[in-house]
């Protein structure tokens, strides 16, 4: 167990530094002077020159790139350009608002999907299933950006239940935490579905049922149990894509999150706040996907035997 | 028992005509994909004929005609420029329709070639595409593609490159490991045995065999290169203005949601319709090539 949490975590690290490459090249082969750019027709020659030195960018690609993977390893992910602040501070004050929003949308998916998925899979075929499978169609198949305006425009313009916009409480956290958890409960309520109709196949559960054990027994006590196991290790991933889907969200809420710097950066053209902002959400991705892999092997006994045998 | 089809061409051989028949006949049980594909038809259309459809130009700014209610000469009103809504809709769906097709070509004929290479050849071929393929599929989608925008500039030939970057690595994991099951095969052996070039192996005997598995992928493709594009366009890094995305439609419409909210909920129905209808085709085009996927 411990060996292939190991091993598992040995494999990130080689996809981890690509991926700073893949990242620093695409980062820094904008064409013209980025400097100039971001700081438009204000700034005299003199102090473009001043801040391409500070931030190196005379020096060839290669040493920089060394350069900001070992800052980067220590937690220096350079300067923002336009607000003149550490990145790493910057990410590091707007972690909390995107992981609370990420939690919540994550709880929303799975206090709706579960339920909905597993009473699908009991009366299948029923309206029951297709009521939930059509609403969960309709999480996947609709952008988030509009569902989000749209719930806007119905409860917090027309109704005035809940505030438009902004983070000072829980309340401003409602509707975004429904936005963006609405997408993925459509996702795990089709894999509770399928998954929990791929156990109730298995003998064992006939076996249940001939003991005379109640149907809602059979299926809380006996196949629920292997059912969630899928569904668990998606979580895990889910989180991280939450992380991710929060780009959107936050910036139609107006959440002070990773999600919103990073689309900050890029209308602001502040290279090294977006560099260190997408860093930082692919790494939550890959510790994502690590622990996914990690759950999956704790919670099914086959692949842990599995795992046991390729050691 | 409906009557035998009589085919335009000689089939090849008798199985070829029966596989195709055999899917085509289950596609069209799926009521879902069949109303899927009626709506992608009179969408392609609207979108190739939209000139003459409707009677607006979609760009002719009219001042004095702003956010106009619905109406019959303005079927979904108009927008902040005087302009009619639906035709831009109309408009858009050709962004939509070519971002959700070119990018995901792109992507499938990359991830293929890559796949095939990859699974047969193995070793060092196999070890690079697939950590390439691991990397690829770590980085955030829509992060990585937003990266691509700003290095190379918002516009829509960038958005087919920051598409086809995003999902070849999917692909060619699918491909990979239809590749290692069909290599063990006795057909394959047998042409290795006969002296075949490894490559008439790989691309005239193991692709068409991968070539169900691509027409399912390419159609749940679509939807997904869809929803990119407009979510892209939405956060202002993708189409630009005046073009007409649908994405774009919704960002600009949300401003004047109070005086006309048709203005921004109706493109984001586009979506949403078009979205679903080519997850039924899709879903529909998956049960009807393998069944042993259903579920």
């Amino acid at each position: 167990m411990l060996m292939f949490a190991l091993r598992r975590i040995l494999v990130s690290i080689p996809v981890l530094i690509g991926i700073t490459m893949i990242l620093f090249i695409m980062l820094n082969v904008v064409p013209g002077d980025p400097v100039a750019l971001m700081m438009k027709e204000h700034a005299s020659p003199d102090v473009i020159a001043r801040v391409r030195a500070q931030m190196h960018l005379d020096d060839p690609m290669i040493v920089r790139y060394f350069r900001f993977l070992a800052n980067a390893l220590q937690g220096d992910l350079g300067n923002s350009i336009k607000l003149n602040r550490p990145v790493t501070d910057l990410l590091l004050k707007a972690f909390p608002n995107t992981l609370m929003l990420a939690v919540c949308a994550a709880l929303v998916s799975w206090v709706i999907g579960i339920p909905a998925g597993v009473l699908s899979a009991v009366r299948r075929d029923s309206l029951i299933d297709r009521f939930f499978m059509g609403f969960s169609l309709l999480g996947v198949s609709m952008p988030v950006f509009w569902s989000a305006l749209l719930l806007q425009y119905i409860f917090a313009m027309q109704l005035r239940l809940l505030p438009v916009s902004g983070f000072y409480g829980w309340k401003y956290m409602i509707l975004p935490a429904i936005v963006l958890g609405w997408s993925s409960a459509g996702v795990i309520a089709r894999l509770t579905r399928s998954s929990l109709l791929e156990v109730m196949r298995h003998d064992y559960i006939r076996t249940a049922r001939a003991k005379g054990l109640r149907e809602t027994g059979v299926i809380t006590r006996h196949a629920l149990k292997n059912a969630l196991i899928p569904v668990v290790t998606i979580m895990a991933i889910q989180v991280a894509g939450l992380l991710s889907g929060a780009v959107i969200t936050e910036s139609i809420f107006s959440i002070p999150g990773v999600g919103r710097i990073t689309v900050n950066a890029i209308s602001s053209r502040d290279m090294p706040l977006l560099q260190g902002a997408v860093l930082f959400a692919t790494v939550l991705v890959i510790l994502g996907n690590l622990v996914a892999d990690i759950l999956y092997s704790v919670l099914d006994p086959r692949i842990r035997a599995q795992m046991k045998k390729d050691a | 028992m409906a009557a035998p089809a009589t085919p335009a061409t000689e089939p090849e051989t008798l199985e070829d005509a029966s596989f195709l028949r055999d899917t085509l006949r289950a596609f069209r049980k799926n009521r879902m994909a069949m109303v899927g594909l009626a709506f992608v038809v009179l969408l392609v259309l609207g979108a190739i004929f939209a000139p003459w459809v409707s009677p607006h130009d979609p760009y002719r700014v009219a001042l004095d005609e702003q956010l106009l209610p619905m109406s019959h000469t303005y079927w979904l009103g108009t927008d902040n420029f005087g302009r009619d809504v639906l035709t831009r809709i109309l408009y858009g769906a050709r962004i939509s329709l070519m971002v959700g097709i070119v990018p995901s070509l792109v992507s499938l004929t990359i991830g293929t070639v890559l796949g095939i290479l990859s699974g047969y050849l193995g070793g060092k071929t196999d070890f690079v595409v697939m950590r390439l393929a691991d990397m690829m599929i770590a980085f955030p989608s829509l992060l990585l593609a937003m990266v691509v925008m700003y290095t190379l500039g918002a516009n829509l030939l960038n958005i087919f490159l920051a598409l086809a970057l995003v999902g070849w690595a999917s692909v060619a994991r699918v491909v990979r490991s239809q590749t290692l099951a069909l290599r063990e095969k006795e057909f394959i052996e047998a042409a290795r045995a006969n002296g075949t070039a490894r490559a008439t192996i790989m691309f005239a005997h193991i692709f068409p065999n991968v070539v169900p598995t691509l027409i399912v992928l390419f159609s749940l493709s679509i939807p997904e290169a869809i929803m990119w594009e407009s979510s892209l366009s939405f956060l202002g890094v993708g189409v630009q203005p005046p073009e007409a995305s649908w994405g774009l439609l919704v960002a600009k419409g949300k401003e004047y949601i109070f005086q006309a909210p048709s203005v921004a909920i109706a493109p984001g129905i586009a979506i949403l319709l078009t979205v679903m209808a080519f997850n039924f085709i899709g879903d529909g085009l998956r049960d009807a090539l393998d069944p042993s996927m259903k579920d």
